[in-house]
């Protein structure tokens, strides 16, 4: 019955809706952003929004969303271009670009809000709400033209998708080919700032830089091309979205925004550790697989030239002591590799069975053909 | 495609200077080279090599120059003009397969808005199978080896079907077999009339693998048939001090330490 309710709730649908919307849009262009090594630029170009909020308030005269979105992009964008130009025409790095826009734009942000705080327009309040976003505030108008927004930027993805590839992959080849590699690389970063815009209600201009980068960062643990790797980011940022909005509801009282971002950093975390090929453990796994096999052969291999040596059926295990080259032995003789020789009533060691010695066999050809 | 001009000159360069923050990179370069030839540009680290053919292809800024492709410039000639970059100038930890990449080397045929289909996928398993890279076809790129991944980036630019071949050391950090493989090729296309511009570094296998040769250090040392200009003179005058030790011209000419055929 909870659920019933909830679900007709006018403010969770809206958070909902909202949360859906940003987790679609900052997975799929946070993948380009995450391939093109410019992760950290979502951070630069959330924080530069600030500036621009404030300014869209001061010329709309008062708390229109799409005034206040527009003053975002314009100044996200214009953070984004002016970091791309110093890169390329000073001897910044982009590392060192990056902070210098970053605090810059959004230190004149946040002179703007302390000006508009000191000049007691009573609209004016809950701007503040921008810095950790303030999901239960939004209303249905907003999630028209974020969904509008949504829709352009995936649009434009679509169309642009083969360009987009290339220059992400292969920018200076893209150039050779006649594609334009420096205005797809500059519409990737604007757009990276639609992506930015959407997320002002939610989640915030400060923890924007995870939800660009945490859903792109997971899904590339998962995926073989760039199309899955572009659904999936988008899909975990919807999940996470869904997920940190009904909690939030559920707990009454905890922040939507970040609760999303804990939620997109808990699918990281999982993807790290256990997505098949990358995984941490994935890799733990294999390396230990791979040494167990290599223990069997070493022992297979040891034993059959120790008895084409001595010219002795058996050997008497030199290894009693030890566990790994006993659980080696073992697994051996339940694979058939290995036969246990009695004399006398008394254990006298293994000898290799038919099946033994021709594997023992393959082995050495393998071997020598790789040494010689 | 393939019309070879009267001139019989492939690319002729005149005047080209580069600098970067004010010191020269390539100076006043002047060059003709002639169609169908495998030419080999030849220098010590710093000489302009790689940024010779960035220049060519528009990708690095020029003070001053001009390049004729067969006697047109650059810009109406890029699609007779193929490119293999340095493997190590791209992220091999992309999320895509050998296939794929290959299949980006028809983008610029393709247009703006018209996606790769079948007759594209043909093409590019074609390239890939001239390269003996038919079974990585599926294959995650982050899981070839560095031989591969020169393979990958070979057939892209063949699928191009271009005149001209810009290559970026193509030899670097791949083993003696691949190293022969591809050697194999870039002859081939030469016998097919198609022209070859490679950056070397390794001066022992000059002879072997170049009929022309281009010996760069900001300005041209030399430049002609190999046989020519690869003459120990040259050589110091290219490297300076650096080739000094190697005094025996046999040493230099038949190495040792590789199988000649």
């Amino acid at each position: 019955m909870q659920w019933s309710l909830l679900l007709n709730d006018y403010t969770f649908q809206n958070v909902i809706v909202g949360a859906s919307l940003l987790g679609m849009i900052s997975g799929a262009l946070g993948t380009f952003a995450v391939l093109r090594r410019q992760s950290l630029l979502g951070d630069a170009i959330s924080h530069a929004a600030l500036p621009g909020i404030c300014l869209g308030f001061i010329i709309s005269g008062g708390r229109s969303m799409g005034s206040i979105m527009l003053g975002a992009l314009t100044t996200g964008a214009l953070a984004a271009l002016v970091m791309l130009a110093l890169t390329r025409m000073s001897r910044l790095k982009t590392d060192a670009a990056l902070g210098i826009c970053l605090s810059v734009f959004f230190a004149v942000g946040i002179v703007l809000l302390t000006y508009l705080q000191g000049t007691n327009n009573a609209s004016q309040g809950g701007l503040e709400a921008f810095l950790f976003g303030q999901a239960a505030a939004t209303l249905r108008s907003d999630l028209w033209l974020m969904g509008s927004i949504t829709l352009g930027a995936l649009l434009l993805l679509a169309a642009l998708w083969k360009q987009a590839k290339l220059v992400t992959f292969d920018a200076e080849y893209a150039r050779t080919l006649g594609i334009p590699a420096t205005f797809i690389e500059a519409l990737l970063t604007v757009m990276v700032t639609l992506a930015v815009v959407v997320g002002l209600q939610m989640v915030g201009v400060v923890l924007m830089a995870a939800m660009i980068v945490a859903p792109a960062a997971a899904a590339r643990q998962w995926s073989r091309h760039l199309g899955s790797m572009v659904v999936l980011a988008a899909g975990f940022g919807v999940v996470s979205g869904i997920t940190g909005a009904t909690i939030s509801t559920l707990s009454r009282g905890l922040a939507t925004g970040p609760l999303i971002i804990l939620t997109a950093s808990a699918i990281v975390i999982v993807s790290l550790a256990i997505a098949p090929q990358r995984g941490l453990l994935w890799g733990v796994l294999k390396h230990y697989r791979q040494k167990w096999t290599l223990h069997k052969q070493q022992m297979l291999y040891t034993m059959y030239k120790w008895q084409l040596a001595n010219a002795s059926s058996h050997t008497r295990s030199q290894a009693q002591g030890l566990l790994w080259p006993r659980l080696a032995l073992l697994r051996l003789y339940r694979e058939g590799f290995l036969a246990r020789e009695h004399s006398d009533r008394s254990y006298s060691g293994w000898s290799l069975t038919k099946s033994g010695i021709t594997e023992a066999q393959r082995l050495t050809a393998v071997l020598e053909g790789k040494i010689q | 495609m393939a019309i070879p001009d009267e001139t019989g000159t492939a690319l002729s360069i005149r005047n080209l200077t580069v600098s970067y923050h004010n010191q020269p990179v390539l100076w006043d370069i002047d060059l003709d080279i002639p169609s169908g030839v495998m030419a080999g540009i030849v220098g010590p680290n710093g000489a302009g090599k790689s940024t010779l053919i960035k220049s060519l292809l528009g990708l690095v800024p020029t003070l001053s120059g001009d390049v004729a492709v067969y006697g047109r410039p650059y810009a109406k000639q890029r699609k007779r003009i193929g490119y293999v970059p340095q493997r190590s100038s791209v992220d091999w930890d992309f999320p895509t397969t050998a296939l794929d990449v290959v299949t980006m080397g028809l983008y610029g045929r393709l247009g703006w808005l018209k996606r790769p289909g079948r007759k594209e996928r043909r093409e590019a398993l074609e390239a890939l199978d001239m390269v003996s890279m038919g079974d990585f076809a599926d294959r995650q790129i982050s899981q070839l080896s560095g031989g591969q991944q020169q393979r990958v980036f070979l057939a892209r630019a063949l699928v191009q079907q271009a005149d001209i071949y810009f290559l970026d050391e193509p030899m670097a950090g791949v083993d003696a077999t691949t190293e022969r493989a591809i050697v194999d090729i870039l002859r081939r296309l030469r016998d097919e009339g198609k022209t070859l511009i490679v950056v070397h570094h390794d001066l022992q296998t000059v002879r072997t693998y170049f009929d022309w040769l281009l010996l760069l250090n900001v300005q041209v040392i030399a430049s002609g048939e190999a046989s020519d200009t690869f003459t120990i003179d040259n050589l110091r005058k290219a490297y300076g001090g650096q080739i000094a030790l190697l005094n025996d011209t046999d040493a230099l000419m038949f190495p040792a330490s590789k199988v000649v055929r």
